[in-house]
């Protein structure tokens, strides 16, 4: 058994890791490219939302490196990807790709389904090991996700160009190289180090835009354009609203670690603009905005694929609230056709409302 | 009290309309329908909305502008689930918000949740707290539901022999309307899709006439029990939980294994999220199948001489199939 999983950002770090820790042969998928999508949007229906695509990219990828059997999460409604397995599955079937699909996601009859899954993938690991194993690839997870944070922080204020995403990038690959888990602890001291030894000017003025919307386009880098630090070499600190490690203690640990920031609280934000859940993040986006409003960042960006249901409320209702709490909006739908120019072009025009706003404020203040 | 309530003819009216006409008609409250669709509503439907909604999000849109002048109260309901563990789209529950967007301040809109995903008793309850909205009496909203029960259950029984919703609606207050545009001997060919984007006659360029004028014999989901379509869907390797998406799959399934049906048209309408996971799956087991297929997808600017000509290469297909 060789098993592969799609990529969404750095996921795969606490992915592989988790499988590896347990003894499970995994083969990556190469990294989202042009290549992937191309095969993705191919063999997808030509509607399907931009996530489905690449991971049947992904898939094909992988399957011409030797993978057959397929992780991947499902859900039950009314977003699509819940049902993105079975179409997926029915393609590759057609393709004639010989792959075996395990999904991850809440059992439609007994708790038993999903723990055979589990079991179909670690074999004969005890169940301790298991939940060791969860627990290590989780632990990086959540130092990825800090580290990000961090640079986040770091990038508009950096002195020298490009020393955030040098020290990330080294970062990160200390934590990918971590195999036990004793080693995490003195690792995390490392990597922290590392990437607060940037030399940063910290009184510089910067701009706060706070990213809201769909989780695949706010992680994956390939297909929000490098979003984050594109931001911030403009000048701006850049706040997700989503990160994977939140998401996981949200909803597959039932928020076990209250002190993490949860999707509760920008649900509560949302009425009265949306008053009940939509699926998928579109009740958090509105939510998030609305925080970032409170919280006094210049300005929101709302990411999402095309076609994507909940966040087309979402986006419908986003110009009221930008509207009544004045804090400007941009959308940007990413689909297999968005270009990198036009995009960049929207973000300094955006980045440009944004700083001319704040100057604004400043004189007459 | 004379207030009147609006109720757009978009959506779920087709599905629902003779309960909720029966249901305020009992609580002696007036309903408005806005017309049938026409360039004009399209149009404001289309301004109010972002380009990314599909075609019937803004076609209710345009509705419900249309009625925001007229009508003291309207009816969007959030329809957030029709049966048990299934949705309907993400779109449906969060329209009321998105409507609010974009209707004048001050238009009052009655979005009362129905949501049956627990259970499908729930029902009573949400018409309960709809009627609370014009009367206090709960033992009247009682009856009136039983009577608009009762009323839905008729108009389902003549939509299962073969008339469509707007023959039906006709049917279920006067008895007696023969199903017209029967012709014998002409091929019978399933059209589906879904109800709002079928029976509109604007959007769907009159499809059902069309083909009948050319000695069709059209059948749709509309004309078939429930628990057909649930048993023809159970092959699936995941029951699929879109409501709507099931009526679909599982029509199609059915039809496409009838004898009698020639071909299947498929009518969605673009960029709707379910219907292209569904539609792939369509798609993809009829081709096992061998029976004609085409899909049709709608959108504000589907010109009119283009479906034709598919429906006209289409039917041609047909009758060199049948020899």
């Amino acid at each position: 058994m060789r098993v592969t999983f799609p990529h969404m950002g750095d996921t795969w770090i606490g992915v592989k890791a988790m499988l590896e820790y347990l003894d499970v042969e995994v083969l990556m998928p190469p990294p989202c490219t042009k290549k992937t999508m191309v095969l993705g949007s191919e063999h997808a229906p030509e509607f399907a939302c931009m996530p489905l695509k690449l991971n049947l990219g992904n898939y094909i990828e992988a399957s011409e490196l030797g993978a057959n059997t397929i992780m991947m999460t499902g859900g039950c409604g009314p977003c699509r990807l819940g049902y993105y397995a079975q179409v997926q599955d029915t393609i590759l079937q057609d393709l004639g790709y010989s792959y075996k699909m395990v999904v991850l996601e809440p059992p439609e009859k007994h708790i038993t389904e999903l723990f055979s899954k589990i079991r179909y993938i670690t074999g004969n690991n005890s169940w301790w090991k298991v939940i060791k194993g969860i627990h290590f690839g989780y632990s990086k997870i959540k130092m990825v996700d800090e580290l990000n944070k961090k640079a986040c922080w770091a990038r508009p204020r950096e002195i020298n160009r490009g020393d955030t995403d040098r020290a990330l990038e080294s970062a990160k690959q200390k934590i990918i190289n971590v195999e036990y888990t004793k080693d995490l602890s003195a690792v995390h001291q490392e990597v922290l180090e590392i990437i607060d030894q940037v030399p940063v000017d910290k009184d510089r003025d910067v701009i706060k835009i706070g990213i809201v919307g769909e989780i695949f386009t706010l992680l994956e880098p390939f297909i929000n354009f490098d979003i984050e630090r594109r931001l911030g070499y403009m000048g701006a600190e850049v706040d997700r609203s989503l990160n994977l490690s939140e998401w996981i203690n949200d909803h597959l640990f039932l928020s076990i670690n209250k002190k993490m920031r949860s999707c509760k609280e920008s649900r509560m934000a949302s009425p009265p603009y949306l008053n009940h859940n939509v699926g998928g993040h579109g009740q958090e986006t509105i939510g998030s905005t609305v925080l970032y409003a409170r919280r006094n960042f210049d300005g929101v960006i709302q990411l999402l694929p095309f076609t994507c249901m909940p966040e087309i409320v979402a986006q419908t209702i986003l110009p009221g609230v930008s509207n009544e709490l004045s804090i400007p909006v941009l959308t940007l739908i990413m689909d297999e056709h968005s270009g990198e120019a036009g995009t960049v072009t929207r973000l300094e025009a955006f980045m440009d409302l944004l700083s001319r706003k704040k100057q604004k404020k400043e004189v007459l203040a | 009290m004379h207030e009147t309530v609006g109720i757009p003819r978009a959506l779920l009216f087709y599905e629902y309309y003779p309960f909720w006409k029966t249901f305020f008609d009992y609580l002696g409250i007036k309903t408005i329908i806005s017309p049938n669709t026409n360039q004009k509503i399209l149009e404001e439907g289309v301004k109010n909305c972002v380009d990314e909604a599909c075609l019937p999000i803004k076609l209710a849109t345009g509705h419900v502008m249309y009625l925001a002048s007229r009508a003291d109260y309207i009816f969007v309901p959030r329809i957030v689930s029709l049966a048990p563990r299934e949705y309907i789209c993400p779109k449906f529950m969060g329209f009321p918000d998105m409507v609010r967007q974009c209707v004048p301040s001050g238009t009052r809109l009655i979005d009362t949740n129905i949501n049956l995903y627990r259970h499908r008793g729930e029902e009573y309850r949400c018409y309960q707290e709809l009627g609370k909205y014009f009367v206090k009496n709960p033992f009247k909203i009682r009856t009136a539901y039983q009577k608009s029960v009762k009323k839905q259950e008729d108009y389902c029984s003549l939509l299962k022999k073969g008339l469509f919703p707007e023959q039906a609606m006709k049917a279920v207050d006067r008895h007696n309307v023969k199903n017209k545009g029967y012709n014998p001997g002409g091929p019978v060919i399933a059209v589906i899709g879904h109800s709002y984007n079928l029976f509109d006659r604007h959007i769907s360029m009159d499809l059902i006439k069309v083909l009948q004028k050319k000695g069709v014999n059209v059948v749709t989901a509309e004309n078939l029990p429930e628990e057909t379509m649930r048993s023809e869907t159970s092959i699936l390797p995941k029951r699929l939980f879109w409501t709507l998406g099931q009526k679909m799959l599982g029509a199609a399934f059915h039809y496409m294994k009838q004898p009698e049906i020639s071909g299947i048209i498929y009518v969605v309408s673009f960029a709707c999220g379910p219907d292209s996971m569904v539609g792939e799956i369509i798609e993809r087991y009829i081709k096992y199948e061998n029976t004609p297929f085409l899909k049709l997808t709608l959108d504000e600017h589907t010109g009119e001489a283009g479906v034709i000509t598919r429906i006209e290469a289409f039917l041609d297909m047909v009758y060199w199939k049948a020899g």
